[in-house]
């Protein structure tokens, strides 16, 4: 059975590299793979989506609505965003932290500051966790990513099938090995 | 499966072309295709010489020029691109190949990055060149391996039609060794290279014949497969990526023709396709290319484009609803909705300053914009331009919408913007037509020392190459002169000082004839630039700011607005250039270095 799974962020907050490890994992696991990412325009802010999907045999590497099993999100209005592509009885994990966009840092647009209470009301399976801040206390912010991971790994019990620990340490420039390791537990225990 | 790599569409595509033997790669930076090189450059540069060339035409050139000399060559570009190079791509079509001679074109369906969906599998046909469509990552690799014995065996280019999940998408690749090809001795041949009207005209009946003979081996050829499915009564023909969606949506309900070499289209084996079928689809995203060529078997009764939409990207749930009317299964729904999150210019970005002060005198000029990071600049607040069409175009336009204006008594000047690469691109032809035509518009050349919105690349004005070598500096200010402008018709500015940037424009609208304003600042994202900037940013002193909003009419994200007054976060990618100190009227910003 293919499984897949979303996951958005803002341009910038490396949303490429964990789904780099994520789709390693699921290779050393045996599955076939796939990931489909989008560049160009988008990172200049916008909004950054990236589909993986892993199963005997997988065909598409991206999906329509309501078809992701996990909804992995960055930033808190973008789980909103993503909201339609999840399917009943899918987990949405996100990092509690706001990003403002240019509209809504010019009054053009208002932000949904509650998204995350309604997004619980709905979605039995969400998980909030403060993904960004615990990057922030341990000393550098862009590990954010890495705590995702960490958390996403521990929520679907794939710990015992691959190595994610060397994982991380073969995708992370080698200088911030230790402190995404650090990350990487972080998330797994939070 | 844990010999296999993890390869993008771009990254097999690239590691073909060095296990195929190539000895020259050129292109121009364009998404989805970009990474091709890209990756040559980092990681083949030893055995490859690789360049990114000024446009698209100057890349094939370069390739074509390797190829007749003997050399295995490649070439790349995105769909609009192809554009650009077909003029001497038409005349190869014609000439055929010495050493082996492949092209990718990588097409945008969905318009993720481009300014159209233009299907490019017609240029198969219409440039009588060959044509295969890969559909993973696998297939990227050993399409382009096999398309250089294709292209020696018929002498003829290959054309590589790849679209933006298949070079974006990454999957499980086998990989091989480079193989050691020889360059072929070159051989003066004009009756065959040197496209002459009497040349030309004893060349096409050639081409004909080697494409009959194409299509001949096209039965063989093992990238068109029969993929059976017991008791099937459907029957689908596909290629490309459209094949993966396809697979996803029929399953085993259907029996699959999967063609990979889609020009010339073999017209046996679709007849014996279809002719086991009663329910025959063709699934392709855009264009009908594949229909029409089926319909015209006599194959009429198939079904095509009256179901699949022609317009935007597909996947499986879009084929589901179209062919078996099944709609998305159950989400879940919330009141919230996320707010707009359009891509902007970064914090600290040059073309911030430019358009900052071009909105003030938007009753004084009629902009017209261009490809680049600067395309940002339509956006509100700044409402930079209203139109934008192609590389150069943001030049050459001016010459006619001046024109225009002049007829209807419309006292506004034209005034146009291109980035330091599109001005190397396409923008000098176009700059000497306004100074030949004594267009009285304003062209601003937005140099932001880097090919920035794809990422990066270098160009002739970045001191350096894709191979990572020091190499000459093209001098756009001396190139502005050398195409007629004198210094009382050129200002060379900061972008970022906002009364010089006021000035220039000021001057521009008030002169008689061509005048250049050329914006001179680096892309903040430039590695050595962001390194200088080190930690400085900007503060906002909370006693001081009175929330009068000036700072924000920048609209840069490294500003919020909170509780009545401005402030800049941290981790806001602030990087202290000084914008909004320019702004405040109440002395509240200043920059600090820690």
């Amino acid at each position: 059975m293919t499984k897949s799974i979303l996951l958005i962020g803002v341009g910038g907050q490396g949303t490429i590299l964990i789904s780099r490890i994520l789709s390693a994992g699921f290779a050393r696991m045996g599955y076939d793979v796939k990931m489909s990412e989008i560049h160009g325009m988008s990172q200049r802010g916008g909004s950054v989506t990236t589909m993986i999907r892993y199963g005997d045999e997988v065909s598409s590497p991206n999906f329509g609505e309501a078809e992701a099993d996990i909804i992995i999100s960055f930033e808190k209005s973008e789980a909103i965003r993503a909201l339609p592509q999840l399917k009943k009885g899918g987990t949405v994990i996100t990092d509690d932290y706001e990003i403002l966009s240019v509209p809504v840092l010019t009054g053009a647009s208002s932000y949904p500051h509650d998204a995350l209470e309604q997004l619980r009301a709905v979605v039995p399976n969400t998980i909030i966790i403060e993904a960004f801040k615990a990057a922030e206390k341990l000393g550098n912010s862009r590990c954010q990513n890495i705590v995702l991971l960490g958390k996403f790994v521990k929520t679907m019990g794939l710990d015992e099938k691959a190595d994610w620990k060397e994982l991380v340490a073969e995708n992370v420039p080698p200088r911030t090995v230790d402190i995404n390791l650090k990350a990487y537990e972080l998330g797994y225990n939070m | 499966m844990s010999d296999k790599i993890m390869m993008s569409g771009n990254e097999a595509i690239a590691r073909g072309v060095w296990e195929a033997g190539v000895h020259v790669a050129a292109a121009y930076p364009g998404t989805p295709s970009t990474e091709i090189l890209e990756n040559i450059g980092t990681l083949f540069k030893d055995d490859i010489y690789c360049e990114w060339s000024v446009n698209e035409k100057v890349a094939f050139e370069v390739a074509a020029g390797a190829s007749i000399g003997g050399a295995r060559a490649f070439c790349a570009f995105k769909h609009v691109g192809m554009n650009v190079a077909t003029d001497p791509i038409f005349s190869m079509g014609y000439a055929g190949v010495n050493g082996g001679l492949v092209f990718v074109t990588a097409d945008d369906p969905g318009c993720w990055s481009s300014q159209n969906e233009q299907d490019n599998r017609w240029y198969g046909p219409h440039t009588k060149i060959a044509m295969l469509e890969p559909s993973d990552s696998q297939e990227c690799l050993d399409f382009v391996k096999a398309a250089y014995e294709l292209s020696e065996r018929f002498d003829t280019p290959v054309m590589i039609r790849v679209t933006t999940r298949v070079c974006h998408s990454k999957s499980l690749v086998q990989t091989g060794d480079r193989k050691d090809v020889d360059v072929i001795k070159y051989e003066r041949n004009p009756s065959k290279f040197a496209l002459l009207p009497a040349t030309a005209i004893a060349r096409h009946p050639v081409r004909e014949k080697l494409l009959a003979e194409m299509e001949e081996y096209s039965y063989d050829c093992p990238f068109n497969r029969v993929e059976e499915t017991e008791g099937a009564a459907i029957g689908v023909i596909t290629s490309g990526i459209s094949y993966q969606h396809a697979r996803e949506a029929f399953g085993k309900k259907a029996s699959y023709l999967k063609l990979g070499l889609t020009y010339p289209v073999c017209g046996k084996l679709v007849r014996e396709f279809c002719e086991k079928y009663d329910t025959l689809y063709v699934i392709e995203e855009n264009d009908p290319y594949l229909e029409l060529q089926v319909k015209a078997l006599g194959f009429t009764g198939i079904h095509g484009k009256d179901l699949v939409p022609a317009c935007n990207e597909l996947n499986a749930a879009v084929l589901r609803r179209a062919i078996f009317n099944e709609e998305p299964g159950e989400s879940y729904h919330v009141e919230a909705t996320a707010p707009a999150r359009p891509p902007t210019m970064c914090a600290g970005c040059p073309h911030r300053g430019f358009f900052l002060s071009l909105s003030k005198v938007l009753d004084k000029v009629v902009p017209a914009g261009d490809i680049g990071c600067y395309g940002l600049g339509t956006q509100a607040p700044f409402n930079g331009f209203g139109f934008s069409l192609c590389m150069g175009a943001g030049f050459s336009t001016l010459v006619g919408l001046s024109q225009a204006l002049k007829r209807q008594s419309d006292p506004r000047k034209a005034l146009g913007m291109v980035g330091d690469s599109t001005f190397f691109h396409s923008g000098i032809t176009s700059l000497i037509d306004i100074v030949s035509s004594e267009s009285n518009v304003i062209a601003c050349v937005l140099d932001n020392s880097i090919t920035a919105m794809t990422g990066h690349q270098e160009n002739p004005g970045t001191a350096r190459n894709l191979m990572g070598q020091s190499s000459p500096v093209v001098d756009i200010i001396a190139l502005v002169k050398a195409c007629g402008i004198d210094e009382d018709h050129l200002r060379v500015v900061d972008p970022l000082d906002i009364s010089a940037m006021d000035a220039a424009l000021r001057d521009g609208i008030e002169a008689n004839g061509p005048f250049v304003i050329v914006t001179k600042r680096p892309c903040v994202l430039i590695k050595e630039v962001a390194r200088a900037n080190g930690k400085r940013h900007a503060v906002i002193d909370p006693e001081k700011c009175i929330g009068c909003r000036m700072c924000m009419s920048a609209a840069c994200p490294a500003i919020a607005f909170k509780d009545g007054r401005s402030m800049i976060s941290e981790g806001s990618g602030c990087i202290g250039c000084g914008l909004c100190t320019q702004l405040c009227r109440f002395g509240a910003i200043s920059i600090v270095e820690e």
